[in-house]
């Protein structure tokens, strides 16, 4: 793909994932957030945080499906993203939910056991965002770095076991965002189970 | 003699200046956070609250006051009529004002039956005539954390259970939801075993509190809010307030109620307001009355305890959840 069009493709993917935040936002000025707003918002940034975090977990898949190689340089901004609405889920849960009530916060996360793993799910991701620069790339060298980054697979997973157990009865929406990190994590196995994996530079920094 | 020694690491190792001064920055950026997050969480609940006026109170000419109501501000028409729990119509907050339109409230019987002296199927027209409605506003605590204050019209339970005249057999009150899947697309669901049922103790249901209400707001009970009647129960977990009832019997046992049944470790018969007794999954130390920011901490019983309190004494609430 040439340059040009794929900064464009970049800057248009990168204002896409700005839209959740922008709609939340027209709608807290609108009035459109309901009679639990805060409930409402919690809800959208931590479904957000999920879809975001399959779409960066879909892209290795769908590069080696589709033999877009240039996908791969968007994975980093993707992922950063996905770390951006986890930390807006995790401080309006601090910071307006809980309204900074430590004691509350730390009872929840010690006592409840999917806030434990939400919590837990939301400090992997801290390291994989610390990480993601080209000079850490280079500084941990390319196979530990992408050990590292496996860990995305127990944040996404926890994250899926954290909607799961919130939910009161209706188990839809939880168990589809786990059918689909299933697939792809299946994939993943069964193309490594099914040949040795061919030599795909992950780590090389993006031009 | 003072002998004084150098201390081994200088004051200025300890603390960076720099540090030190960004350390009143800081506190700075945290109290300012702290504001930002208020005006931001008092939009969030500021923008709903305005709107959404009643219609014209007209349906209940003669209503009554009570002195049972709070002085509570209730909630506004518009949060009562579109956050409504009601998986008959879907299980998202919003579904129930989206899709209750189906609910066919005219006619309406109820079948009151089981230990009582003569068996009867009664029009609710004709229900409502059995005492006359009251305003009654009480404060509706959900299992989920969130609470409203709400304005209902009713008429005592017990009022009714008079009217029935159950026979001494007679324990529990079990209350059964219409079953209709055409009219409740819920139904067509496996998601609870429909029709859903509540059941009360015979002295929950005699409680003067205990209420079935036909209105809100001073006008007809809209479908979502459980038309056109409905139980009311202010000192315990919404879901036992059961919906667009049309069966009522009496009975020697302890009724199954449809929560109990889907997952008894986390939902019991009485479900007793109660601060101290977490749900397995979160806490019911507090909750968020709609139309609030900052939470605020739910009382035992919701707050009626002077008038329900006695019924559980020497009971363990913590097993009879």
């Amino acid at each position: 793909m040439r340059a040009a069009v794929f900064s464009w493709l970049k800057a248009a993917v990168f204002l896409l994932c700005l839209g959740p935040l922008l709609r939340l936002g027209v709608l807290a000025y609108t009035g459109g957030l309901g009679a639990n707003p805060i409930e409402f918002m919690l809800r959208s940034l931590g479904t957000w945080t999920l879809t975001l975090l399959l779409v960066t977990l879909s892209v290795t898949p769908v590069r080696r499906l589709t033999g877009w190689n240039w996908l791969i340089r968007l994975r980093r901004m993707l992922g950063l993203f996905a770390f951006f609405y986890a930390c807006l889920h995790f401080f309006t849960y601090v910071g307006i939910d809980q309204f900074f009530d430590w004691r509350t916060i730390v009872a929840d996360i010690a006592k409840r056991p999917y806030i434990t793993v939400g919590f837990a799910s939301f400090l992997l991701l801290i390291p994989l965002a610390v990480t993601s620069t080209n000079a850490m790339q280079r500084r941990l060298g390319g196979k530990r770095w992408q050990r590292l980054h496996r860990l995305v697979y127990v944040a996404a997973a926890g994250g899926v076991v954290h909607y799961l157990w919130l939910v009161k009865k209706d188990l839809t929406q939880p168990l589809l965002y786990g059918l689909l990190l299933l697939a792809l994590l299946g994939l993943r196995l069964a193309w490594r189970f099914a040949r040795p994996a061919p030599r795909v530079a992950v780590s090389h920094p993006p031009a | 003699m003072l002998i004084r020694r150098p201390p081994d690491i200088p004051s200025s190792e300890i603390t960076d200046k720099e540090l030190y001064l960004d350390r009143r920055r800081f506190l700075g950026t945290a109290a300012g956070i702290a504001v930002g997050a208020t005006a931001v969480g008092a939009t969030l609940v500021g923008t709903h609250r305005a709107d959404g006026a009643p219609p014209a109170a007209t349906a209940f000419p003669n209503l009554r006051r009570s002195a049972y109501s709070t002085s509570e501000t209730p909630n506004s028409y518009r949060d009562i009529t579109t956050y409504n729990n009601f998986y008959e119509f879907g299980t998202d907050k919003s579904d129930p004002s989206e899709n209750a339109g189906t609910l066919i409230t005219h006619p309406w019987t109820v079948r009151i039956d089981g230990d009582v002296k003569r068996p009867q199927t009664v029009d609710v027209s004709t229900l409502m005539r059995w005492s006359p409605p009251e305003e009654r506003i009480y404060r509706l605590r959900c299992v989920e954390a969130w609470s409203m204050v709400i304005p209902w019209v009713g008429l005592p339970l017990a009022a009714i259970i008079k009217r029935a005249e159950p026979t001494s057999r007679a324990k529990y009150v079990e209350f059964t939801t219409l079953m209709d899947p055409k009219q409740m697309p819920g139904e067509r669901t496996g998601l609870l075993a429909w029709p859903y049922v509540e059941g009360l103790r015979m002295d929950e249901a005699m409680n003067p509190l205990t209420i079935l209400a036909v209105g809100l707001y001073g006008n007809v009970l809209p479908n979502q809010d459980g038309a056109p009647i409905r139980l009311v129960v202010p000192w315990k977990y919404g879901f036992k307030s059961i919906k667009s009832i049309v069966r009522i019997r009496f009975t020697e046992t302890q009724p199954i109620n449809t929560w109990n049944r889907a997952a008894p470790n986390e939902y019991g018969f009485y479900a007793n307001v109660n601060p101290a007794v977490d749900h397995p999954r979160w806490s019911q130390a507090t909750e968020r009355r709609l139309g609030e920011f900052r939470r605020r901490p739910t009382l035992l019983f919701n707050g009626y305890g002077d008038q329900v309190a006695s019924m559980y004494r020497g009971m363990d609430l913590r097993k009879y959840f």
